[in-house]
């Protein structure tokens, strides 16, 4: 018998996942027009490398990944580049981004697809290879895969986690992926397993989805597999990394560090599946399996386009009159999408129409009475009373000493708040207030560095011109020495009087002077290079591992940006 | 302005809370009743009137919505442990106004819902007993069995309390007899005087503490509270009152007496499980509701006053903030003290 571990906290919102599994995943339609954002995944933002105009074929590259953490886009079907520019992005900011619009021309005419033998690969090989497919974590972060890959000689690792979790009200692309596609996510698992060596392979599953469970047995049984598929209590959020982690290993991911660093790697389902297809088929992610439930007809998972405008899908499902708007992702953690114009991204896994009976609005937000229920509902074991305190008195160092950062969003805090505090947003925004200060002391560091290091070479040069004059000025008062001397031997030679030859030259005071500046420049020019450091050439271990952790910060709070910046936007 | 998630929301409202606090003291309250007579529904009544009246005032001045917050039920929830803590025949003004000061200083002076340090209806009692600590001690004999009018009269001062309408209370007599006996009376001896002692504490009012522990109990079962600062109360009790039993059972009183003496259920259950007021993290829960027992014990046993609970909680409450802070619990990810 498997042992199941438990993770504190957590909580039990109505699943309302019935509705969207009694039909099987449809096609979608090809839409009218596609507008592909190129910046789909945590990271950096490809460049477009179509331009308007242009034909392309479906699979064709559109964006290629401009850095290491960063994920190539491509175009989902073929047909015709009409604009590449910004448009609004599906994002609660309500921000606009790089696209590419994209008009199919209706024959789905692929390019040429090359599969990847990745076992006659080497490991960077094939993450350039998933990098290039546009492989991204489907669960919702969308980090891009190839990123996840570490040596097995640098960082072994024991147990890769598969996650089919799905913990969140509402969606149910991932059931309906294991339901009918699970031989293609088992074989993706194996392609994972044999890229980490991982020594075990343990897919969770939340135990509402009694059909996913079993269709992965039989896939892992068929497939000769030893992988172990766990069906784990159903309790949001069971579907999140850390805590199916805990969950299923009973260790926990120490705050602040990787999964690997204790042997430990994970990947969603759908992004094992879509790895398997980019491996086997040479596909690139053009397309993802999305829920399209909620106050609609006919709810139902469809297979779409990325880039597939939401009013579209929508319309397939049959939104019931009363509908008020969208909401991209689960009720949990997704956000309402600011326009139906916005289309499909890679992370997108479920379109919820909303209804005031649905969602009703927010009761108004009473005072904390500090009763605990947030911190006995918080899977990270947080305690969410005390940093909304600090949060909303924008202490925000005292909501960092209370782990602000290791909140994972989840929104259990909220759910359970009876004064109908809006927690989880507090700590978005103070994370994002934290974020924005960092990004702003950078700023000033950088500019304080950049002038100290002007005034510093400013200094150089004219210690060094003077030095210059300094060293002239002495070598002409030596030839001139010289020349007296020569004339002084000549004199002496013509027996001049002995007076004149013991009379120092006329102009040797002056020389001495000189020569004595000279020295005492140089001597001050010395103790200001020891005093100072020079410029960047000549620096100690020590400094350039500092300069280094300097810039993986500025890295990192790069990457953060995007995320603070939109978040500042939400109310 | 768009919602952000989560767009569900359990059913859970301040307004529940407190409706559950108050349901779950109706088992005491009906025993209380029986025992006393409806005065104490008069004195709860008073206490509610002058609840709701001062916060109002205080909200329309602190300028907050006066429905949203009239019907939070905490103020409720003060009224009714004021009524159920004064002496049930206690002048009308003596209840009304404790309560008022209660909500007006204790509570919105501080801040209001949420920000008050110190549990206001133990603030009350506290400040009612050092400025009248001979109306506070005058708690109606058992056997004295009035009618409603008499009470009501009693109440509203136009029947004068009568000294010998009175006695003292289980603990008091307890103490003063050992205080007389100067040794030679033993805790056995007094207990069985059946006037003023029943099977396992006061009589009479061993069956109203029982009602309390009923009542908190269904708030455990409820999650309304948790059972950190209840046990830890009670367990502090029990090992005080037990380790001076067994070491003298002859001067001092068994933990089944204390338990269901004096506040111990109340505070145990009702009182001490503020959370606004008390400990926030499970294991300063746990020291919370000790501190409270000691002190309360303590109080009781060797100080001048009859029990020692609204003390004990207030000056738990100066230290809620750094039990709170010095017991912090390990997060996600830091359980080896990493």
């Amino acid at each position: 018998m498997f042992q199941i571990f438990k993770f504190n906290g957590g909580v039990k919102p109505p699943s309302h996942k019935t509705q969207s599994v009694t039909e099987p995943i449809g096609v979608a339609p090809l839409p009218s027009r596609l507008v592909v954002p190129l910046h789909q995944s945590i990271g950096g933002t490809p460049r477009p490398v179509v331009k308007t105009g242009d034909r392309v074929l479906k699979g064709q590259l559109i964006g290629e990944a401009d850095g290491w953490i960063s994920a190539a886009v491509h175009a989902p079907t073929s047909g015709t580049v009409r604009d590449v520019g910004m448009y609004l992005q599906p994002h609660p900011s309500g921000l606009t981004a790089a696209s590419v619009v994209i008009e199919p021309d209706g024959k789905d005419e692929w390019i040429e697809r090359v599969p990847v033998d990745y076992r006659k690969l080497s490991l960077p090989e094939v993450q350039k290879a998933l990098q290039q497919a546009g492989i991204v974590g489907l669960g919702g972060a969308a980090f891009p895969a190839h990123g996840k890959l570490v040596a097995p000689a640098q960082n072994p690792i024991d147990t890769l986690v598969i996650n089919g979790g799905e913990c969140e009200p509402f969606i149910t692309c991932d059931d309906m992926l294991m339901r009918e596609r699970a031989e293609g996510v088992v074989r993706g698992t194996a392609i994972y397993r044999d890229l980490l060596q991982a020594r075990q392979v343990l897919i969770g599953i939340e135990d509402n989805k009694p059909e996913a469970v079993a269709a992965m047995r039989e896939a892992v049984a068929r497939l000769g597999e030893d992988f172990q598929v766990v069906a784990v209590p159903a309790i949001y959020p069971a579907g999140s990394a850390k805590q199916l982690i805990r969950m299923l290993t009973g260790k926990e991911v120490p705050s602040g560090k990787l999964p690997t660093t204790i042997g430990i790697q994970c990947y969603n389902v759908a992004t094992a599946y879509a790895t398997w297809r980019a491996i086997e088929f040479g596909e690139p992610l053009i397309s993802r399996l999305l829920t399209i439930t909620g106050n609609v007809e006919r709810p139902r998972n469809w297979e779409v386009l990325v880039g597939t405008p939401i009013d579209e899908l929508l319309a397939l499902a049959g939104p019931k009159a009363d509908t008020d708007g969208v909401i991209m992702g689960g009720p949990m953690m997704g956000f309402a999408v600011p326009d139906a114009q916005v289309s499909i991204i890679k992370a997108s896994n479920c379109l919820i129409a909303r209804s005031p009976g649905l969602f009703p609005p927010n009761l108004p937000e009473m005072p904390c009475i500090r009763c605990g229920e947030c911190a006995r509902a918080c899977p990270a074991d947080l305690q969410p009373y005390e940093m909304y305190w600090f949060a909303r008195a924008k202490n925000f160092g005292k909501a960092q000493e209370y782990h602000v950062f290791d909140c994972i969003e989840c929104g259990c805090c909220s759910f359970v708040c009876p004064s109908h505090i809006p927690l989880v947003q507090y700590f978005r925004f103070a994370k994002s207030e934290i974020w924005a200060r960092e990004r702003d002391k950078q700023a000033a560091d950088t500019a304080k560095n950049r002038y100290e290091f002007k005034l510093e070479r400013e200094e150089r040069e004219k210690a060094e011109k003077a030095e210059k004059l300094a060293k002239a000025a002495a070598a002409q008062a030596a030839k001139k020495a010289a020349e007296q001397a020569a004339a002084e031997q000549a004199g002496a030679a013509a027996d001049v009087a002995p007076s004149t030859a013991t009379t120092p030259p006329a102009d040797d005071p002056e020389a001495a002077k000189k020569a004595a500046i000279a020295a005492a420049m140089e001597r001050a020019a010395a103790q200001r290079a020891a005093a100072q450091p020079q410029n960047t050439d000549a620096l100690t271990p020590a400094q350039q591992q500092e300069i280094d952790q300097i810039e993986a910060r500025r890295a990192q709070a790069g990457i953060a940006e995007d995320t603070a910046a939109s978040e500042k936007n939400q109310p | 302005m768009i919602q952000s998630s989560p767009y569900v929301r359990k059913e859970a409202s301040v307004t529940r809370v407190m409706s559950e606090v108050c349901l779950a003291l109706l088992p005491g309250i009906a025993v209380y009743t029986w025992l006393i007579g409806p005065a104490i529904l008069l004195q709860i009544a008073i206490a509610t009137a002058a609840a709701l009246a001062g916060e109002a005032v205080m909200l329309k001045i602190r300028g907050k919505p006066l429905g949203l917050f009239l019907s939070d039920g905490s103020a409720v929830v003060t009224a009714w442990l004021i009524a159920l803590t004064f002496p049930p025949l206690a002048p009308w003004w003596l209840i009304a106004g404790g309560t008022l000061f209660a909500i007006v200083v204790a509570k919105h002076l501080y801040g209001g819902l949420g920000q008050n340090p110190f549990n206001p209806a133990m603030i009350a009692f506290a400040a009612c007993i050092v400025s009248f600590p001979a109306l506070m001690s005058q708690w109606p004999s058992q056997d004295l069995h009035l009618a409603f009018g008499e009470q009501f009269r009693i109440v509203f001062g136009f029947t004068p309390a009568l000294d010998g309408l009175t006695a003292a209370t289980p603990l008091d007599a307890l103490k003063t007899a050992l205080k007389q006996g100067e040794g030679s009376a033993s805790v056995a001896t007094i207990l069985a005087n059946s006037q003023t002692f029943g099977h396992f504490a006061g009589r009479g009012w061993e069956w109203l503490t029982l009602a309390y522990l009923v009542g908190g109990l269904w708030l455990w079962q409820r999650r309304i509270i948790t059972w950190h600062v209840p046990l830890g109360f009670i367990g502090a009790i029990v090992l005080l009152s037990g380790g001076l039993w067994l070491y003298d059972a002859k001067q001092f009183a068994s933990p089944l007496f204390h338990l269901f003496s004096g506040g111990v259920m109340l505070g145990a259950f009702f009182i001490a499980t503020d959370p606004v007021s008390g400990s926030t993290t499970p294991r300063g829960k746990i020291i919370f509701g000790a501190g409270c027992g000691l002190i309360a014990y303590i109080i009781r046993v060797f100080g001048g006053y009859p029990d020692g609970v609204a003390f004990a909680v207030l000056l738990l409450n100066i230290c809620a903030p750094l039990i709170s802070l010095l017991t912090q619990p390990p997060i996600y990810g830091a359980k080896d003290g990493k």
